[in-house]
């Protein structure tokens, strides 16, 4: 009966996770997912033997007004954050279990079952603290530049081997090996998120999450020997949630010409800095949003460029009503968007969905390309790196390589910064210098803010 | 431990990357947040763990529930509340 349950919740997800490959469908997914959920605990709670009801009833209360009163609260802005946590407590969650499953059998445990545990505690605590820390650089509570120290990687390597002797002499030395595997393992979750870049924060979060569905696929082979049918629904489960996870660090990889390993490894920002030196002269031209809403006036096609300064000045509603202004005036408008626009993968969508602009106006990168060529303003908002031209052209450049949006291909291009510092990867950007490049300076909200008055002034 | 168990888990990360490869770029953050409460599946472990004797072993369950729980109910919730900004004019 339980296994005819599961099986029912496992359909629900793959179902459900299926819906979400259109806007139209994808809010029923979310629900037939989440109403598998509801199926497998209310089978798990009812056909489970011995189990203090209250107890449960109580844990479950408690994390459902925690998760129910963050789900509510959170800005979109503040979404990279918030994924970025929960895929902490599921890893974490996961851990958890490994380990009562631990203290079960102990130094008995069959060797399968040692493995088993060890590698779901090592990932599941590895999500949890790695997560703390990608929360804490995403809200600003930690530097989110790269934190590095010499012989760091050395250092990973020596913990990972230390953990996998301490796995090895659990039969000898039972728990305090497995204390030492609890350690170790959440010190290489901090250990290997310290040294990752803000930028780079799209990978970590995609990484971590791959890694929150292994965790439970792990916890579900260490089950599968005492609860069989759970077992199957967490591998079930788990693997779903790992491949998704892998799938999205592979388009965050792509987007930005890298291997996963030199995203875990490169700490890009500390290294690049020598290179920044010899960046060219750029002679740039500044113009007031009065000047700019000229330009705007006389366009026809408009693509709007976001970036993660659109998303620190909170400017997505600004953004829809310029844009709304002029499409009345019968311009069109369409939006750019970088895989690696922002600080997760969709965030930019997530945004300006928020600020009711049509996810048909939204184009990736291959759709949106080609339409720079006949657009008369591309106007791009707190984006840097994903719109430098050297990355086509500077085999020198550290982003050479990186696919980019060709925003130099437009009539003109506006560029509004807060200031002239350098993007993430520490390059000058000679788009900046280009003829058909105009910058107009300041926080991306107040200067739409500015630019809208200016165009109804006109 | 037998093949079947090795057999679901093969065929799970297929049908993973089957239809994960088919969502748009556009609903990537509602996918890493709904695949995420997907992952909150531990909460049945989780429940069952709240039965092993000894307390700790106990008190690591009630964690657990506590933790996939938040996981569960955060993660459909504000899915939701993305998917419903997501409109077409």
């Amino acid at each position: 009966m339980i296994d005819f349950l599961y099986l029912i919740s496992a359909i629900c997800f793959i179902y459900g996770l299926k819906m979400l490959s259109h806007p139209k469908t994808a809010r029923n997914g979310n629900i037939i997912a989440s109403l598998g959920m509801l199926i497998a605990i209310i089978a798990t709670v009812s056909l489970g033997t011995n189990l203090d009801l209250k107890m449960i009833g109580i844990a479950m209360l408690i994390g459902a007004i925690i998760g129910g009163f963050f789900a509510t609260k959170v800005e979109m802005t503040q979404m990279p954050q918030l994924v970025a946590i929960f895929n902490g407590f599921g890893g974490g969650a996961s851990a958890l279990v490994a380990s009562s499953e631990f203290l079960k059998y102990g130094a008995d445990s069959s060797m399968f079952l040692i493995i088993s545990i060890t590698l779901s505690v090592l990932v599941g605590t590895l999500t949890l603290t790695g997560s703390f820390i990608a929360f804490g650089k995403l809200q600003g509570l930690i530097s989110t530049k790269p934190i590095t120290f010499p012989g760091q990687q050395i250092f990973n390597a020596l913990l990972a081997i230390t953990m996998f002797t301490a796995a090895y002499f659990i039969p000898t030395y039972g728990i305090n090996a497995f204390y030492i595997i609890v350690i170790l393992s959440g010190l290489l979750g901090i250990l290997l998120v310290i040294p990752i870049g803000g930028a780079d924060m799209p990978v970590v979060i995609s990484l971590l999450n791959s890694y929150s569905g292994i965790a439970a696929a792990m916890t579900g082979f260490v089950l599968v020997n005492s609860q069989p049918s759970a077992g199957n629904a967490l591998i079930i489960c788990g693997s779903l949630v790992g491949a998704s996870g892998m799938i999205l660090t592979q388009i965050m990889c792509k987007g930005m010409n890298r291997s996963l390993a030199n995203v875990i490894f490169g700490a890009v920002g500390g290294e690049v800095e020598a290179s920044s030196g010899e960046g060219k002269e750029v002679n740039i031209k500044s113009y007031s949003t009065e000047e700019a809403a000229m330009i705007f006036d006389a366009a026809e096609k408009i693509i709007v460029v976001p970036g993660y300064g659109l998303a620190v000045a909170q400017a997505q509603h600004a953004v829809r009503e310029v844009a709304e202004f002029l499409e009345d005036k019968g311009k069109t408008v369409l939006y750019a968007i970088h895989p690696v626009a922002g600080r997760m993968p969709g965030h930019m969508n997530v945004l300006l969905a928020e600020a009711n602009i049509s996810y048909e106006q939204l184009k990736d990168l291959d759709e949106i390309n080609p339409e720079f060529e006949d657009c008369d303003v591309a106007i791009v908002l707190g984006a840097n790196d994903v719109v430098n031209p050297a990355a086509r052209s500077d085999q020198n450049s550290p982003i050479y390589g990186m696919p980019i949006l060709n925003v130099d291909k437009a009539r003109t291009v506006i560029i509004n910064k807060r200031t002239m510092n350098t993007g993430f990867a520490g390059v000058q950007n000679e788009l900046f210098g280009y003829e058909n490049s105009i910058m107009v300076f300041g926080d991306a909200k107040d200067m739409l803010i500015k630019l809208l008055s200016d165009l109804k002034e006109l | 431990m037998d093949i079947t168990t090795i057999t679901i888990f093969i065929l799970a990360v297929f049908v993973g990357f089957e239809i994960i490869t088919k969502v748009p770029p556009t609903l990537h953050t509602p996918l890493m947040s709904g695949s995420n409460a997907i992952s909150g599946i531990a909460i049945i472990g989780a429940i069952l763990a709240t039965t092993v004797q000894g307390n700790i072993g106990m008190w690591l369950g009630f964690i657990a529930v506590i933790f996939a729980m938040i996981n569960v109910v955060g993660g459909f919730m504000v899915t939701d509340r993305m998917l419903k900004m997501f409109k077409r004019k």
